[in-house]
């Protein structure tokens, strides 16, 4: 709080002093945080997933309460309790998940809650207006009459970052605004944003991508655990130490990618040919054939939103709606069901966990039997054993290390990384032919991802089959024996030898700069299978 | 999550004082002797052995479609025909009861099957328009209910009706059709063993098979029910049908067990009555007799009252209609509940 | 049969729609309100069947018809704000506090009936009033059209007119901007300083309000009196027309006039032999029909596009 006395002579714009925030389901995501910004500056705020980056935010916003802390703006305490009491101090946020209403078009949301109105009529054209000359005075120009539900994500973000700009935000928090953008968007986000900063405004910037980061922060504050760290200059701090202030430790960067021999990987598991699938006349999936054999981990590296989605929830029967054909241990599974694609051998880790994975208020037990609840032992095929399930669970929990009191705990007890330990140790147990695992260590903790890391390559030396979706590079490629890269539905590269990809290479082929020909990729994945 | 159930049971407690109290004070409105009339109401069924017995009685039909209703939000379908399906069980009923000539034992059974079988035809149809169509089960069962009360009117109208008496009534059931009152001075019937049986079953049914691990993972959330390969379509519909059949269960016994014909000229309402049965019992089978008898009581507590004073029977509609708004609230008394929480947090951690 | 053709074809019998639709119209603009702004309101049935009773109750002591009107509207909008006080203080599950409400209004207005005109069945014995029926002069020469629109009740021209005004207040007003925006998306709401309670508080009373013109239709409109359930399901009946039309205004007026048809044809076949029994089912049957259709069109489109 001393540094920087000369340069700032009426202290720093914001100031969060201990705050401490608990979440109702018992969990502290913020303990004794304080933060400081100065004005003018782009300050960055790092750490892993669920650091509490954005509950930190979140309480500035007045969107969460906090328990405990102070909030200082401008040098006076300010007691900001909704939305409204933050614009009004001149706090605006661009959120992670965007807050905007699909079916109102640019101009509508950017207006919304500060209306142009003529009597009691929504003044349509002037909303209009002030969005053309917001843009062109920001550099951010949209298109007023478009419908959000139309508009790529791009400008969903400048939308965003406009409807902040006119309520007049001097201070801008921008939750991870770069994760779900393409590198061009995000040469064209930093560029605004510099402009913003030389135009006076004060930057709030979460990330936890580290080369961002370095680019455009001038100091940056790093969370672990519901902490901060630390805060540094950022010129003065490399990524390396970076990385290790976040994860408390040096990054494991080699990760133990599955030894088996290629004359091992014999038995392909999972086919895919043709595969095509067509929403809104637009091209979701196409051309997409692959192969998996037992004993490797193939990898899809692919910025989100490619398609990997939709292929995941096609190859587990969740969507019905393609062309093409799946095989799965030599059996059609095309038509099949999401049950009956699970008795060929499938198993399944979804990207996401609250929706798919568990039943939120169900119990621990209740969501580890949710595979196997009409097989012996846990069932007789009508009568349920309660015995066999509350011994399956006990041994789950203890062979998955899953930090549960209970079985008959209620799931969303736990913290992130034991659910998905639930939703792994659930799909893992039943000896898998096939694992599909999309972003199996999204937004959990360092310790979790390591386990789940060393489960996924255990079932796979144990002769599994598994496909990973991950966008984070070092992930995919760090796990995969053969790698692949989706670039708007399609399968654009692939390469047989994953340790022989380097990070930049892989970029090139993720942004759509480069891709492999048609026929050669169907080449190598037939010599694959020759 | 002892703090959770305990939590629960004081919410409730207080939804009932604070409900009760709502009554005392309407009470007071409209009455000249507010004091005397809510007296009656409290004590109501304990006032003579007759009333003790009626409190019984009234509990039986409330627990069936309680029953039919639990299972149906177990698994998040908002299906609330449990009212016409109780009502064409009933009817079903009647016809088997006045034109089949079967020995006795046998022909109750074959009246309760005709319920039943009603019952389930009428949970069906929303179950599969749901299922096939995704056409809201809850806006198609509520039309549902007065079709049927419509069609069951017709039958009793133009088939079973007893020309000879004056009142709209069906022909007289036969002896062989009907369930033993088997307590001297009551109307306590037989029928108290099957309903005990059909708890039983929808408990089992619920919590320890595997069909009703598939209905409640499809009501707590049906995307992850999807996911882990329960067929949530089927399942579903089979749970309408099933809920259907119970509630078809109830309007039989009730008919075979109380009256010795048809005699209703509207939809009895135990149908609605059984969604605030069920949801008093948060849904589970075990609780629902318990919560049924505590309905049934502050119904005939306000017979009671009706007949000793001069307030209307139905001022227990504000009793009930604040108990289930305040039970279901979340936010009811949180603040309190986050108080708790947090103590136990703190505990915990000093404890560690 | 040629008879039946005849009737329905007639100028009369398209009054007689008209005039039925009316109460199904409001509470069907009522759901539109509420579900535009992202809750559902089941207790529409309840609504009007308080609203009924309250213009009955009302316009007799006062003996004024427009007080009538003023106060039936009145208790809707506050019944609307208790759904809005439970759901969005309280926490209690929308559709479950909408049963309550209309639990509490199926038996509340026998036992208020009972207190203010000691019957617990009709209200024959309270001097009610009726709202008058309007002439409008320049229609009524026009032919056909004269014979459906010249002479109708105060509230059904109220409920056409309402029509408009509810189009006008959710598409171009910048209310109803804020009230499409919270039901679509809360959270982009609050960010940007609206109070997503008080919108939908004033949302739901609207609605509320609404279905309380459809509800002192029901009782002051043609008849002169109110009886217990008198609603039957309307209220129900309602929600399938908004979901049928589209939640926006003009088709749910569209939609609505088909569940009029249904009710006014059964109205009609209830003087020929038919059982009427059968006849009543019309409209529910027709409902169901109807919603299924549109449902199982609905969910085909999702899935090709999905
Ligand atoms: N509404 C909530 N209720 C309970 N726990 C939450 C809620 N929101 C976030 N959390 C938990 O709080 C922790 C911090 O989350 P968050 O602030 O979103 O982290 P970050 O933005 O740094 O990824 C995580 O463990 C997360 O699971
Ligand atoms: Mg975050």
């Amino acid at each position: 709080m001393e540094g920087g006395k000369e340069s700032q002579r009426e202290g720093p714009i914001l100031l969060m002093e201990g705050i401490t925030k608990i979440y109702p389901t018992g969990l502290v995501a913020n303990s004794n945080v304080t933060f400081e910004v100065r004005e003018g500056e782009i300050h960055a705020l790092v750490g892993e997933n669920g650091a509490g980056k954005t509950t930190l935010m979140k309480v500035l916003f007045g969107l969460e309460k906090h328990d405990a802390g102070n909030i200082f703006v401008k040098g006076e305490q300010v007691n900001i309790t909704s939305p409204r009491q933050a614009i009004g101090h001149g706090i605006g946020m661009v959120h992670q998940h965007f807050m905007l209403a699909p079916s109102l078009t640019v101009a509508e949301n950017i207006v919304l809650g500060q209306e142009p109105r003529k009597g009691i009529w929504f003044d349509q054209k002037k909303a209009a207006e002030t969005c053309i000359d917001l843009g062109k005075k920001y550099g951010l120009e949209v298109d007023p009459y478009a419908k959000i539900a139309d508009v790529p994500v791009g400008v969903k973000q400048r939308v965003e970052i406009l409807k902040a700009l006119l309520r007049g935000s001097e201070i801008l928090v921008l939750d991870e605004p770069t994760a779900v953008l393409t590198p061009q968007e995000t040469v064209e986000l930093f560029a605004a944003l510099k402009a913003l900063k030389e135009g006076g405004h004060t930057i709030i910037f979460i990330s936890h991508k580290l080369a961002e980061v370095k680019e455009i922060s001038d100091r940056v504050t790093v969370m672990r655990s519901g902490r901060v760290v630390g805060t540094r200059n950022t010129e003065e701090i490399s990524i390396r130490d970076l990385s290790n202030m976040m994860v408390g430790r040096d990054v494991e960067l080699e990760l133990p990618r599955p030894k088996m021999s290629a004359e091992d990987r014999r038995e392909v598991r999972l086919l895919v040919k043709d595969l095509k699938y067509v929403r809104d006349n637009k091209d979701v999936l196409k051309d997409i054939n692959l192969q998996v054999k037992s004993g490797e981990i193939v990898g899809i590296a692919g910025i989100e939103g490619n398609g990997q989605a939709e292929l995941v929830e096609i190859l587990t029967g969740l969507c019905e709606c393609h062309e093409g054909t799946i095989q799965i241990c030599g059996e059609d599974a095309t038509e099949k069901k999401p049950g009956e694609i699970r008795e060929l051998g499938l198993s399944h880790i979804p990207q996401d966990r609250m929706t798919f994975g568990v039943a939120a208020e169900a119990s621990v037990a209740e969501n580890l039997i949710s595979t196997r609840y009409n097989k012996p032992p846990i069932s007789n095929g009508f009568l349920l054993n309660l015995k066999a399930i509350f011994a399956t669970c006990l041994d789950l929990i203890n062979k998955f290390e899953i930090k549960a009191n209970d079985p008959k705990q209620p799931v969303n007890t736990l913290s992130g990384g034991n659910i998905q330990k639930v939703v792994v140790a659930r799909e893992f147990s039943t000896d898998p032919e096939v694992i599909i695992a999309n972003q199996p260590t999204r937004g959990i903790d360092i310790g979790a991802s390591e386990s789940i890391h060393k489960y996924l390559v255990n079932a796979t030396e144990n002769g599994a089959a598994v496909l990973l979706i991950s966008a984070d590079l070092s992930e995919v490629m760090g796990l995969s024996n053969r790698l692949l890269v989706m670039y708007e539905g399609r399968i654009v590269a692939h390469f047989p030898d994953a340790e022989a990809v380097t990070e930049e290479e892989l970029g090139l082929y993720m942004l759509g700069v480069k891709h492999q020909e048609p026929d050669e990729i169907v080449a190598s994945l037939m010599g694959e299978a020759g | 999550m002892k703090t959770d159930k305990r939590f629960e049971i004081l919410r409730t407690g207080v939804a009932i004082g604070v409900a009760l109290l709502i009554g005392f004070i309407v009470t007071c409105l409209v009455s000249e002797a507010p004091l005397k009339a809510f007296g009656y109401f409290l004590r109501g069924p304990f006032t003579t052995t007759r009333r003790f017995a009626a409190f019984l009685e009234a509990a039986i039909p409330l627990t069936f479609t309680g029953l039919a209703i639990s299972l149906v939000f177990s698994a998040g379908q908002f299906n609330l025909g449990a009212e016409g399906q109780f009502f064409i069980g009933a009817v079903a009923a009647t016809a088997a009861g006045i034109y089949l000539d079967l020995p006795p034992v046998i022909h109750t059974l074959v009246c309760l099957l005709a319920g039943i079988a009603a019952g389930a035809v009428a949970g069906f149809i929303p179950g599969i328009l749901k299922a096939k169509w995704n056409a809201s089960e809850l806006v198609s069962s509520l039309m549902l209910n007065y079709v049927f009360l419509k069609l069951g009117m017709y039958l009793v109208t133009y088939h079973m009706r007893d020309q000879s008496v004056g009142a709209l009534v069906s022909l007289p059931l036969k002896e062989t059709s009907l369930l033993t009152q088997f307590i001297p001075n009551t109307r306590i019937h037989t029928g108290v063993f099957i309903l005990l049986i059909t708890v039983l079953f929808c408990y089992y049914y619920l919590f320890r098979t595997s069909q009703g691990y598939e209905v409640r993972m499809t009501g707590q959330n049906i995307e992850f029910a999807r996911y882990s390969g329960i067929p949530v379509l089927s399942v579903i519909l089979s749970v309408q049908v099933l809920a259907g059949a119970i509630a078809g269960l109830g309007g039989a016994v009730e008919m075979l067990g109380i009256y010795k014909r048809f005699q209703w000229l509207a939809s009895p309402g135990y149908g609605f009555d059984g969604v605030i049965v069920a949801t008093l019992a948060k849904n589970n089978p075990a609780l629902v007799p318990v919560t049924a008898l505590f309905l049934a009581y502050l119904r005939v507590g306000a017979d009671v009252m009706a007949i000793y004073s001069d307030v209307s029977a139905e001022m227990v509609a504000i009793i009930q209609a604040v108990i289930i708004l305040l039970v279901t609230a979340e936010a009811f008394l949180s603040g309190y509940r986050r108080r708790m929480l947090l103590r136990e947090v703190k505990q915990s951690a000093s404890a560690s | 049969m040629q008879a039946l053709l005849r009737a329905i074809l007639s100028p009369s019998f398209a009054a007689s729609i008209l005039r039925v639709t009316t109460p199904i119209l409001f509470a069907a603009l009522g759901a539109v309100v509420a579900d535009l702004s992202g809750v559902v309101n089941i207790a529409l049935e309840g609504t009007m069947l308080f609203s009924a009773f309250t213009g009955v109750a009302v316009s007799a002591f006062t003996q004024s018809a427009w007080l009538g009107l003023l106060a039936a509207v009145g208790v809707g909008a506050l019944v609307g704000l208790t759904l809005a006080y439970s759901h969005l203080k309280l926490g209690t599950d929308a559709v479950l506090a909408g049963i309550a409400l209309n639990l509490l209004a199926a038996e509340g207005t026998v036992f208020l009936l009972y207190v203010v005109a000691g019957d617990k069945g009709v209200s024959s014995s309270l001097p009610s009033k009726v709202l008058p029926d309007w002439h409008i002069p320049v229609i009524k020469e026009i032919p056909v059209l004269g014979a459906i629109l010249g002479k109708q009740n105060a509230l059904t021209y109220m409920s056409l007119i309402a029509v408009v005004l509810v189009y006008l207040f959710l598409f171009k007003t910048s209310f109803g901007l804020r009230l499409r925006a919270v039901g679509e998306n809360p959270d982009a709401a609050d960010s940007v300083g609206i109070s997503v309670h008080r919108v939908q508080f004033v949302a739901l009373a609207i609605s509320g309000a609404l279905a309380g013109m459809g509800g002192a239709h029901l009782s002051m409109g043609y008849v002169s009196w109110f009886s217990r359930n008198m609603t039957s399901g309307r209220g129900f009946i309602a929600l399938a027309a908004e979901t049928l039309g589209y939640r926006h205004p003009v088709g749910v007026f569209l939609a609505s006039l088909l569940f009029g048809f249904a009710d006014a044809l059964s109205n009609y076949m209830q003087s020929l032999r038919v059982p009427g029994e059968f006849v009543q089912m019309i409209p529910y049957l027709l409902t169901l029909v109807a919603l299924t259709i549109y449902s199982g069109r609905q969910r085909k489109g999702r899935r090709s596009s999905k």
